[in-house]
């Protein structure tokens, strides 16, 4: 997608990636149930490659912590992101990847609401409404280009 | 008096799939799902329970997203993303792929049969909705082609008894059509919806319509013939079911032998609602009269009535089960 033409946001600001994150005494201990926590789902979707740069979500700040939501017990997880520039025409694929990122990793029973953060996009009703049509997103899923690109931007960067 | 949903029996329909949708045929004896496996299966009853009977596949080259029974009960439609509807034709305990019907432009969202079954009505994410014709050789032709939602059309459903269409879309709206000069035109507008509007249920005399959506409401709807200027189509929203819902609300379904609608919804629970016998017809009131909160394991994508029996209830889940209820009172 992002193949020929010309970058839209050619110099993004980068940002720097969190450092690994330490295991308590309480999470290395099998026999205590583990919730899911928000760094949990956060550490899933950092790595995400942007579809135009070599860098990933975290970097460019499209995806933060603080704006991941997780309630283990209800079974819900709402991520907001940030589009680099407010008419990136990627969004809906951002948006896409982070959603079947935590589709894949996460157990079936949780719900899987992705939104853009509130004011940061011209498009923001449109991409959420199309993000939050699990109809559309399953039909989106089964055109092979599409999905290729979407694992384009889930695979595992060689640097 | 308390009424309640019992579970009659829960089956595996899809395994590693989706389960999109389930249709009763007209004597209320099989049961056809449809799902992301592209296949389509027939269960019918054995004893006390629900088996497969057919496997319809190999046709569809992916989804299959609904399916119809025709009103004689010998043919099924299906309705796939990969922007074909087939007609099948039941011999014996077997189908066999009679036709396919092409032309859509992308993924065809839902199938239904007129009352008569002459006609059969397809729409698609091209945002439009097709009429076809069926002649006595079991021919199809496209006899309309009807652009009126702006958006990704998701259902379409005829009148019980006349010819009367409609459709609801991602626009948020609903649309209802009739036959002029062999042109089917929209000539109502349902407005009130706030988002994408998943389905559509009349009830048995075709008088009133529910609608339920991504709003997490249901909607009915009344027709109000008198109010009209002469050829008019009026219908007013007389009541919305708000609150009750926790997510989209994915399929309404109104039971033409007791009255009951039942709900499938995004929060993994069926509901049933039943109304206040003493109110006003142009101001009905509905209330919960059964609840299973974790009625499956994922989304509920799909509410059918038995035609038949009374009470037998049918719905399916983006865990490809199908899960079969009996809404009685409590015993």
């Amino acid at each position: 997608m992002s193949a020929g033409g010309r970058l839209e946001n050619e110099n993004p600001v980068v940002f720097q990636r969190s450092g690994e994150r330490l295991l308590t005494a309480s999470e290395e201990d099998e026999e205590v149930h583990d919730p899911i926590d928000d760094r949990e789902i956060f550490d899933l979707i950092r790595s995400i490659n942007d579809p135009e740069h070599p860098l990933s979500l975290e970097e460019l700040n499209v995806v933060e912590q603080v704006r991941v939501k997780v309630n283990d017990v209800e079974s819900t997880v709402s991520v907001e992101f940030t589009p680099t520039i407010p008419h990136c025409s990627m969004a809906t694929l951002i948006g896409l990847s982070i959603k079947v990122k935590l589709l894949r990793c996460l157990p079936d029973r949780f719900k899987i609401d992705v939104h853009i953060t509130p004011g940061t996009h011209a498009s923001e009703e449109a991409v959420n409404k199309q993000l939050a049509d699990k109809e559309r997103v399953a039909a989106a899923l089964e055109n092979s280009s599409l999905l290729e690109v979407v694992n384009q931007c889930l695979s595992t960067r060689s640097i | 008096m308390k009424e309640t949903l019992a579970l009659v029996q829960r089956f595996s329909a899809h395994p590693d799939s989706r389960c999109w949708f389930v249709s009763w045929n007209p004597t209320g004896t099989l049961l056809a799902s449809c799902g992301g496996d592209k296949a389509i299966r027939i269960w019918g009853r054995e004893g006390e329970s629900w088996t497969c009977k057919s496997v319809l596949q190999d046709v569809h080259q992916r989804t299959v997203r609904k399916t119809a029974w025709s009103p004689c009960g010998n043919y099924l439609a299906s309705a796939s993303f990969d922007a074909t509807t087939c007609i099948w034709k039941k011999n014996n305990n077997d189908f066999e792929s009679l036709t396919v019907l092409e032309g859509h432009e992308n993924e065809v969202k839902c199938v239904a049969w007129s009352p008569s079954g002459n006609l059969l009505t397809t729409c698609s994410r091209d945002k439009s909705v097709w009429v076809w014709e069926v002649d006595e050789e079991d021919e199809y032709e496209c006899v309309t082609v009807i652009n009126s939602h702006t958006q990704d059309v998701k259902h379409v459903a005829w009148h019980p008894t006349q010819e009367l269409l409609v459709s609801c879309s991602y626009d948020n709206n609903i649309c209802i059509y009739k036959e002029d000069d062999d042109d089917w035109e929209c000539r109502a507008t349902l407005q009130g919806h706030t988002s994408t509007v998943w389905s559509l249920s009349f009830d048995a005399s075709g008088q009133r319509l529910a609608s339920c959506s991504d709003d997490r409401t249901v909607k009915i709807w009344k027709e109000y013939p008198n109010d009209c200027t002469q050829g008019d189509v009026c219908w007013k929203c007389v009541c919305t079911l708000s609150g009750y819902h926790g997510r989209t609300v994915y399929d309404v379904a109104w039971c033409w032998l007791t009255g009951a609608l039942a709900t499938a919804c995004g929060d993994d629970a069926v509901r049933v609602f039943r109304e206040e016998e003493t109110a006003d017809p142009d101001q009905p009131v509905f209330f919960l009269a059964a609840h299973v909160s974790k009625a499956h394991n994922q989304d509920v994508n799909c509410v059918a009535w038995n035609p038949k029996e009374v009470g037998l209830l049918a719905s399916c889940s983006d865990d490809g089960d199908i899960a079969i209820w009996r809404f009685q009172e409590e015993i």
